[in-house]
């Protein structure tokens, strides 16, 4: 029986043995000197899984004591979660070299993050759920304070710890109200208690406050924050990968919640996720205008961009959840392209993050200048791009689940949102008045991966690479 | 009679709570906060889990309260000042937890959980294995996988500890263990034979 059970669980011990190998053998054979090379490895060493997920996973299985669940769902999140993060790492390594940051412990983390992200989507008891934010949480506290001279990077560090601690707090204190109320942690149970009557008071209680800890998480409205001061203050790498993975995590997180342990509940928690949503949606779009500084903009763009994943949450639908899937999915192909150019903005050598830098760009660097002109259309949602089409998925979704208003507002706030985007395409093709020249050279990584996601959004529009095939499939399981 | 044991205990734990908050010497508040886990360790042997309220004297009063001690001994906090920044967020705080605490009565008011979630409650084995053993068969057989987890995390932890911490100093002198040991007296000392009124 064991030997089934660590079968299941094959690719997280994979990366596992492989963190803590890498560990013992870089500090035994020159610590930071060989970062550069464990990065690669690290990169490899999850594409390896990400592809080995993807060609070996088959089925259901359900493994220690149903602990742990292994389905369509779960494979989706993690071949997004590993992929994204192998490319943040790839992306990462001149950045990090340049600045002095590149310690052979980041690697180590990102990969022990992302086996908690693994263990996240793949939870099927609120302990096993607990356990792998608790994992994903630590290692994203630690490498957003990675520049520790800065006081900048240290404090958002530290906000990010202590309000993470806050909203660990308020979920473990709803899945002890959930334990009292459903009499166990395990989400078979907690369905079975919950899918033939009302749900009592105390459940209630306690599905509002694991709600509030996840909102967290995914840093909707209004547990968004911390987000903002975090994505400025961490390097620019780190925050990117903030942006990327643990986003899918959470969201995929979220669903398995709300559908696994409460789908019984449905009408219960629709009114309180559709809120959230067009609370995001909304403060996402409007705050985001004001923004000078690039990274804070996105923070702003990602608070938006969970708005619209929770819109498809929000439906509780099959159609819901997929189009949540492609949702992700897409977003996270814009994310890593728009933050892959951010990463080649620079002037003598430094970092720039400021929007009027970017002025003219469109002469010095076209290819560039219109590979994020794409990429700003698609977060913009206008319609040839593929952002647009993830968009439409979830406000069709919300439609066919009769949430109307709900559907309505997300346009409304996509409206809004399409001014800051174009205002940045805007200063890149018509400013005026140059006054120091940006570089955007960058290292032909970063180059190439600008240019393969710009490619994306528009290749993409013909049959959106297939993946809503395999999203239909996950969100067919995840509902059942 | 073990009613008003458990009321005891349970007085004790909410009065050690209070006057954590609202004493004025940080020492005070850690002695208190002693106080309300003896008394909760207390709440735990009238439910039969001796080995856990060990577990709580042992951990909680032994380390943890302990190191709390030291950081308020040690450290230069001024509570006074934290105190009266506390005190701008008072009314917001109190009208908050008033409103928790009221929605949290009506919870407790309309206390039911159904037949299904009885039986999935976990039973207690007290009969077959002893306290420890029934806690050790839990926690490494049937939750083997979290307790592994459990351990990631502590290392994740350890290494953050590290990563934001640990500074090399060049200009420290450090201790070279194999230069000490190849030091012998045939390269270190020196023999001399001093004669008397002469000096070296």
């Amino acid at each position: 029986m064991i030997y089934s059970d660590l079968y299941v669980i094959l690719p997280e011990i994979l990366l596992s043995v492989f963190a803590l190998v890498a560990l013992i053998a870089v500090v035994y054979a020159g610590k930071d000197q060989r970062a550069s090379l464990l990065l690669w490895v690290s990169t490899g060493m999850l594409l390896a899984v990400t592809a080995f997920i993807g060609i070996v996973g088959s089925g259901t299985h359900v493994a220690f004591n149903s602990l742990f669940v292994d389905d369509a769902f779960s494979r989706f999140a993690k071949i997004l979660i590993l992929a994204s993060a192998a490319v943040i790492l790839l992306m990462s390594e001149s950045f990090m070299a340049k600045h002095d940051l590149l310690r052979f412990e980041y690697p180590i983390l990102i990969v022990l993050a992302a086996v908690g992200m693994m263990i996240m989507v793949s939870a099927a008891d609120l302990m096993t759920l607990y356990m792998g934010l608790e994992l994903q949480s630590l290692s994203l506290y630690i490498v957003a304070a990675l520049r520790r001279d800065s006081v900048r990077a240290t404090e958002a560090g530290l906000k990010y710890f202590v309000l993470g601690a806050l909203s660990s707090g308020l979920f473990l204190f709803g899945a002890s109200l959930v334990y009292g109320y459903a009499g166990t942690t395990q989400f078979a149970g907690i369905i079975e208690t919950t899918r033939d009557q009302e749900l009592s008071l105390g459940l209630l209680f306690g599905l509002i406050f694991v709600i509030s800890g996840l909102a967290f998480k995914v840093s909707a409205v209004p547990f968004h924050m911390w987000t903002p001061d975090v994505y400025e203050g961490s390097p620019t790498p780190v925050t990117a990968f903030f942006s990327t993975a643990p986003k899918v995590a959470a969201i995929g997180l979220f669903a398995r919640v709300l559908h696994d342990a409460f789908g019984g509940a449905i009408a219960d928690w629709r009114q309180v996720i559709a809120l959230l949503s067009v609370l995001s949606m909304f403060l996402g779009s409007i705050a985001a205008i004001g923004q000078t500084d690039i990274k804070r903009l996105m923070a702003y763009s990602s608070i938006a961009h969970m708005g619209y994943a929770l819109m498809g949450l929000a439906a509780g639908t099959q159609l819901g959840i997929e189009a949540l899937l492609v949702y992700m999915v897409i977003y996270v192909t814009m994310s890593i392209g728009t933050f892959a150019f951010i990463l080649t903005m620079e002037r003598d050598g430094q970092p720039i993050t400021d929007i009027s830098a970017l002025k003219l760009i469109a002469n010095s660097d076209p290819l560039k200048a219109l590979s994020m002109l794409i990429l700003l259309f698609s977060l913009a949602g206008v319609p040839p791009m593929l952002g647009f089409f993830g968009k439409f998925y979830v406000l069709k979704s919300a439609y066919e689940a009769g949430l109307i208003w709900l559907a309505i507002a997300g346009v409304v706030a996509s409206v809004i949102g399409a001014y800051y985007y174009l205002r940045i395409v805007f200063l890149m093709y018509f400013g005026d008045d140059v006054n120091e020249e940006l570089e955007t050279r960058g290292t032909p990584i970063l180059t190439a991966i600008v240019v393969v996601c710009a490619a994306v959004m528009v290749l993409g529009i013909v049959n959106l690479f297939g993946i809503d095939g395999a999203a239909s499939v996950a969100a067919e399981i995840l509902i059942r | 009679m073990s009613d008003w044991v458990f009321y005891l205990f349970a007085l004790s734990v909410l009065m050690g709570g209070f006057f954590t908050v609202v004493s004025r010497n940080p020492v005070h508040s850690v002695l208190w906060l002693i106080l309300s886990f003896l008394s909760t360790s207390g709440l735990f042997v009238l439910l039969g889990a001796e080995f856990v309220a060990m577990l709580l004297i042992i951990v909680y009063v032994g380390a943890v309260a302990v190191l709390f001690l030291f950081v308020v001994m040690m450290l230069d906090v001024d509570f006074a000042a934290l105190k009266a920044e506390m005190a701008k967020y008072m009314p917001l705080a109190l009208l908050i937890a008033v409103i928790l605490l009221m929605q949290f009565v009506m919870a407790f008011g309309a206390w039911e959980s159904n037949a299904a979630a009885q039986s999935l409650r976990a039973q207690i084995t007290l009969e077959q294995y002893h306290n420890t053993e029934a806690l050790g068969l839990i926690l490494y057989d049937q939750y083997f996988l979290l307790f592994q987890l459990a351990g990631l995390i502590l290392l994740v932890a350890m290494i953050g500890a590290i990563v934001l911490t640990l500074r090399h100093r060049q200009e420290i002198k450090r201790q070279d263990i194999l230069a000490q040991m190849y030091r012998d007296p045939a390269h270190a000392l020196e023999l001399r034979d001093v004669k008397p009124g002469q000096g070296l």
